[in-house]
């Protein structure tokens, strides 16, 4: 369910790092508390994003949630397939429902992360 | 204060729904997903556990006069076994809140009303009852589920010995539902045909698992407050603290039909024959968003970036069937001149102004 190579927060994101760059979503037990998943402010390309700040908006049909930055850096794509089928956060949260890639500026954040274990004791005790 | 909790709280959790604090009340707000239970209504059959809403008994000689004397709509055209859909006002003309009136027999009314203000309900008919009539908090006494949708009339008939296709829409029959004491009314607040089953609460949960069982051919889903607010909202039906509240009259709601003001005098009627006369601000318009954002309750509306009113409630519900893109509905309140349909207007949403237009309500009618 929670892939091993990614890491997590508290607030529900995940990040999966390959050379330098993070792919970041929101995770499969955060979509399922948000229910039907209806749109999605994706970050503009180019902008600059601190870890732990506002960075994207996630709407479901009972309200407007603000997605976390899980790292630091420059929003360097965005997942533009999530404009025209936000519902895909829904069922693929860990894969085609990506948010955004953002090239890392303080790599050593993701040590802060939670790990898969972590995460979903961390869920447990919730 | 503790949650309240209807007989069904238990049922609830166990079928895995996300609750809520709706008003003080733990309830149900989706089971498997909104949009899902919200096409399940308007398809099919939807069962709600709405025990949260509040009952009043009025009962006595003069019953009809208190009734009358509280109410906006003309109780005395009720004949037994109908029921009308009316409000409660303040002196100055605003909502103390929207029921519907059950006409039980000639000394006998049954107001429901809205779960939060069953307790103010009570008073304000306590307040000002000079009437040889009694007034009877009733809610703990009754439980209450609703079936709704095209095929709710089919589920409900094989529970219950009382032919119900002869009953048409606002009107009730006391009798037996799977063995249990039980008022059906052909009532609801989906803008779908259905039934709202009044019983006592210890016949709620076999009942509410009877009606899933006998709606199971149906493809009848449990549905929660979320889908309630969407149907009702498509069918452009006020929802109290949203639409009508202490500072919004009947008129400004758009609410006309069910103020009868040649029916004598009642609380409220003074100001709202007034306000006529000085003619209205503002009014209820419904709209659509247009652009890229999701207007919300309480979000500001724009005309040409003049901040001209507030989103009252906005919702998302699907636009046809699958793959059609999802619609961003909602009604507020704006300037008369603009609450017409067609104008261009913006919702405020996170400071950014989000095109959208108003349009004609309802947003929904079922084909009859």
């Amino acid at each position: 369910m929670y892939p091993e190579n990614y890491r997590y927060t508290k607030e529900h994101e995940w990040v999966h790092v390959e050379n330098g760059v993070g792919t970041i979503g929101i995770t499969d037990h955060a979509q399922h508390e948000l229910g039907d998943i209806v749109y999605v402010e994706l970050p503009k390309i180019g902008t600059h994003v601190e870890q732990a700040k506002n960075f994207a908006v996630v709407e479901s049909v009972k309200a407007a949630s603000e997605i976390f930055a899980p790292v630091s850096g420059e929003v360097i794509a965005a997942n533009d397939a999530l404009t025209a089928t936000p519902e895909l956060l829904n069922s693929d949260a860990h894969g085609a429902g990506w948010i955004a890639k953002i090239k890392l500026s303080v790599p050593e954040e993701i040590d802060r992360l939670l790990s898969p274990t972590d995460y979903q004791a961390y869920l447990g005790e919730g | 204060m503790p949650l309240l909790k209807t007989p069904l709280n238990a049922v609830h959790r166990a079928l895995g729904a996300k609750m809520v604090d709706f008003g003080g009340w733990d309830m149900p707000v989706e089971y498997q997903g909104v949009l899902d239970e919200h096409s399940a209504v308007r398809e099919r059959a939807g069962l709600f556990d709405v025990s949260h809403m509040g009952e009043l008994e009025v009962r006595g000689p003069q019953a009809l006069d208190l009734v009358q004397h509280l109410t906006v709509n003309d109780a005395s055209k009720l004949k037994p076994g109908q029921a009308q859909y009316s409000a409660l006002l303040y002196g100055h003309g605003g909502f103390v809140d929207d029921i519907l009136v059950h006409k039980v027999a000639d000394e006998h009314y049954f107001l429901c009303v809205n779960a939060s203000n069953q307790d103010k309900d009570y008073q304000h008919l306590a307040a000002h009852n000079r009437f040889d009539a009694s007034v009877e908090n009733a809610g703990p006494r009754y439980a209450q589920l609703a079936v709704q949708g095209p095929l709710a009339t089919g589920v409900v008939q094989k529970l219950t010995d009382i032919h119900l296709t002869p009953i048409k829409r606002y009107h009730f029959v006391d009798g037996h539902f799977s063995g249990a004491p039980a008022r059906i009314a052909r009532t609801g607040y989906t803008g779908e045909d259905g039934w709202e089953i009044y019983i006592a609460p210890q016949f709620a949960e076999r009942l509410w698992k009877e009606i899933l069982a006998a709606g199971a051919d149906a493809g009848i889903l449990p549905c929660g407050l979320g889908a309630r607010n969407t149907l009702r909202l498509e069918s452009a039906m006020p929802l109290y603290g949203h639409e009508i509240h202490a500072s919004i009259t009947p008129w400004e709601a758009g609410l006309d039909w069910i103020v009868k003001l040649d029916k004598g005098d009642f609380l409220g009627r003074e100001a709202l024959v007034k306000q006529k006369q000085r003619g209205l601000t503002r009014k209820l318009a419904g709209f659509e968003v247009q652009g890229r954002g999701i207007a919300r309750d309480g979000y500001e509306i724009l005309k040409n970036g003049v901040g001209s009113g507030w989103v009252t409630s906005a919702g998302v519900i699907r636009g046809g069937p699958a793959p059609a893109l999802n619609k961003n509905i909602g009604m507020g309140f704006l300037p008369v001149p603009l609450s017409e349909a067609g104008h261009a207007i913006e919702i405020s949403v996170r400071g950014r102004g989000v095109e959208a237009v108003t349009v004609p309500m309802p947003f929904y009618k079922r084909a009859r």
